[in-house]
């Protein structure tokens, strides 16, 4: 357990007084329901495009991408270099013209203007529920952590951070939450950068790391520069840490996840909605790719960082937690070679700072079906904080990290009470009532999402397994949407039985195929076999990259075989919302470095030079 | 814009970096304050300081601008 001093809690108050301060200062701006949801579409374009990747920069962004880091090593800088950018570019090219201009206040309400009013209501019913969810998942990471590392209550902690959340925007509402996200997008930065620093200097640099993480490969039976190199082994699945090969990586994280993600999820497509133009719309992804394409440096290099720091030179040398210290023999990973004159320990000695699970029948730690010890993850990042930094910096580093898992709940409290008061409250409850009707609805959507969120994460605590099984229900849900959205933005001939039935049946066919594969390794029941195992792949990764491309195919098929059995819609009534029948977009920006296209060319240009310099 | 984002962000920044500056001048020295032998209170906090004065630099500016 670690002790807070002053300094640690001042910083903590300092930032907590600004974030309810700006929303106090923007409460007298929001008049109106379109104040209140889309900030009255004013916003300029840095400002929401670093809302746009900071709403994502949420406990699976921060902790998430850390704990893969230990475990895939520079593999996870996929999800950015091949998975969000280009999904980012895609999005702010060739999509958000029809999101921004067809004048549809959410995602649902472009899919009721494109295709009909039930694949509307299935996707508003589904993204609200799943929301609220995940929104509470982070709440209990977050409580659960903070209990860890610092035993502080885990009712405290998610009360407080969620009265704060609810104050800042119920007053300002999404204005407040995508200031607040700015303000949470540079202290996630600043938190973060002093770790890389530190801990790359404490091994001797990228050459350092690179040296005691091929220990580690050596040991789990892949090539030296399976942690460090991130195209190098990608040609077979049994060559990487990752156990996907190029073309499961390319299409299912690439295309299928990652466009599914950041091309129709509501949670990032609003910020962008919130923009003062058209072009600023359109910039707003392509904005928020640059600073993306760095983050796995500031996210992911900390992880691998946790598997091999084991310098006395930091300031706390004996990690103090209630884990086990470090796998027993047999772990799953362990540690790095030594190297000459370092003071790496011995081999059997632990997998550098991140300890090891415990089994809560046996206390001891948890094993997996293969007898290998299973290592916690995601307390990488969370342990590199308290092993590196001293008072003070501390205080800055766990505010960052409150600060990511408060920025992920806002931008998923924002998204639901729209969705909810335009959606399904506007829409099916009461339509027709006067706009301050529903600016007092978004209000109350918001403190019962709140409350919603915080129920959710008792249930996350009651449960052990509750997490797993909505991030899998999440995903069979993403995965399809991609194929609808494509098709219906693409292909005018799309209908809308074609695109509700295509949703359906990819959502089945991806619980099928889980249901009928298990990753290597795993017990039958959430982690998928539950229909009879028939196939089983090296990683979960690599299962639920498969899933997202057969749910994505089957959705994608039978859009288009029901279409083509269906009526379309007369071509008068799809301008505005579909490629081919709607005019191209007009640049208003007067530098060629703020128009959409040029930039996007930087970017990608960018994202493939980082894709070779770490290949 | 309504209120200039870079003025809130500033004032934190500017306000976070002081004091961590601070803490870690009267902190020099003391043992478990510098891993791996920097003064990262110090130095962090000068950078976090120079950040805001900078963001609230650029909000006056566009106030004068603005007003001019």
């Amino acid at each position: 357990m670690t002790t807070l001093r002053w300094i640690d809690y001042a910083v903590m108050l300092a930032y907590f007084a600004f974030v309810i301060g700006i929303g106090a200062a923007l409460r007298r701006y929001v008049r109106t329901s379109e104040d209140f949801f889309l900030s009255g579409r004013s916003i300029p374009a840095w400002v929401t495009g670093l809302a746009f990747i900071s709403a994502n920069l949420g406990a699976q962004e921060v902790i998430g991408m850390g704990a893969s880091g230990a475990k895939y090593g520079i593999a996870t800088s996929h999800f950015y270099w091949v998975g969000a950018i280009p999904a980012m570019v895609f999005v702010g090219l060739f999509m958000m013209p029809f999101y921004y201009g067809s004048r549809a206040r959410s995602v649902p309400e472009y899919l009721k203007l494109r295709f009909d009013e039930k694949t509307r209501g299935l996707n508003a019913i589904s993204f609200a529920t799943m929301t609220v969810f995940s929104s509470g998942i982070s709440l209990y990471a977050m409580g659960k952590l903070l209990n860890l590392l610092l035993g502080w209550s885990f009712d405290a902690s998610i009360l407080v951070a969620a009265g704060i959340v609810l104050a800042y925007i119920f007053l300002g509402g999404l204005t407040s939450a995508i200031y607040n996200e700015v303000l949470q997008f540079f202290l996630i930065v600043f938190g973060f950068a002093p770790l890389v620093f530190l801990g790359l200097r404490d091994i001797g640099g990228w050459a350092g790391l690179t040296q005691r993480l091929a220990g580690v490969a050596a040991v789990n039976g892949y090539a030296p520069g399976a942690y460090t190199r991130s195209w190098a082994f990608m040609g077979h699945a049994s060559q990487n840490p990752v156990g996907v090969e190029w073309f499961g990586l390319v299409m299912g994280l690439g295309f299928v996840l990652s466009f599914g993600y950041w091309c129709t999820d509501f949670l990032v497509v609003q910020r962008a909605m919130a923009a003062n133009s058209m072009t600023a719309a359109r910039r707003t992804p392509l904005i928020a790719a640059l600073p993306k394409m760095l983050f796995p440096f500031l996210v992911i290099i900390p992880g691998m960082l946790a598997m091999v720091v084991t310098s006395t030179s930091a300031v706390r040398p004996a990690i103090a937690s209630t884990h086990a210290t470090g796998p027993a023999p047999g772990a799953l990973v362990a540690p790095a070679a030594p190297a000459a004159g370092s003071d790496a320990p011995a081999p059997g000695a632990g997998g550098g700072i991140v300890p090891a699970k415990l089994d809560p029948r046996t206390g001891g730690p948890l094993r997996d079906a293969r007898g290998r010890v299973v290592l916690d993850y995601d307390l990488a990042t969370p342990m590199m904080l308290v092993h590196f930094f001293p008072a003070g910096l501390l205080g800055l580093g766990l505010t960052a990290l409150l600060a990511s898992f408060m920025s992920g709940m806002a931008g998923n409290v924002t998204a639901f009470n729209t969705v909810w008061t335009y959606d399904l409250y506007q829409s099916y409850v009461r339509p027709g009532a006067p706009d301050a009707h529903y600016l007092a609805m978004g209000r109350l959507a918001t403190v019962f999402g709140v409350a919603i969120s915080v129920a959710a994460a008792y249930v996350a605590a009651s449960f052990n397994n509750i997490m797993d099984f909505l991030q899998l229900v999440f995903a069979f849900v993403n995965a399809p949407l991609f194929a609808t959205f494509a098709l219906g933005m693409f292909w005018r001939r799309a209908t809308g039985h074609g695109a509700f039935a295509g949703l359906g049946a990819g959502t089945l066919a991806a619980a099928a195929h889980h249901g009928l594969s298990l990753p290597a390794g795993a017990a039958v029941g959430v982690k998928g076999g539950y229909l009879g195992v028939v196939t089983t792949y090296p990683s979960e990764l690599a299962q639920t990259f498969w899933t997202a491309i057969l749910a994505w195919v089957t959705c994608f098929v039978v859009t288009i075989v029901v279409s083509l059995a269906t009526r379309p819609r007369p071509a008068d009534e799809l301008r505005g919302l579909v490629y081919g029948l709607t005019p191209k977009p007009e640049d208003a920006a007067r530098r060629w470095y703020e128009r959409p296209a040029p930039l996007a060319m930087i970017v990608l240009t960018l994202t493939v030079l980082l894709n070779l310099v770490f290949f | 814009m309504r209120l200039d984002l870079r003025t809130p962000l500033g004032a934190l920044f500017g306000m976070v970096g002081a004091l961590l500056a601070a803490y870690g001048a009267a902190t020099l020295g003391q043992p478990g304050t510098a891993p791996t032998g920097i003064p990262i209170d110090l130095v962090w906090g000068l950078v976090l300081l120079g950040f805001g004065l900078a963001m609230l630099a650029l909000a006056r500016r566009a106030r004068r601008d603005s007003a001019a």
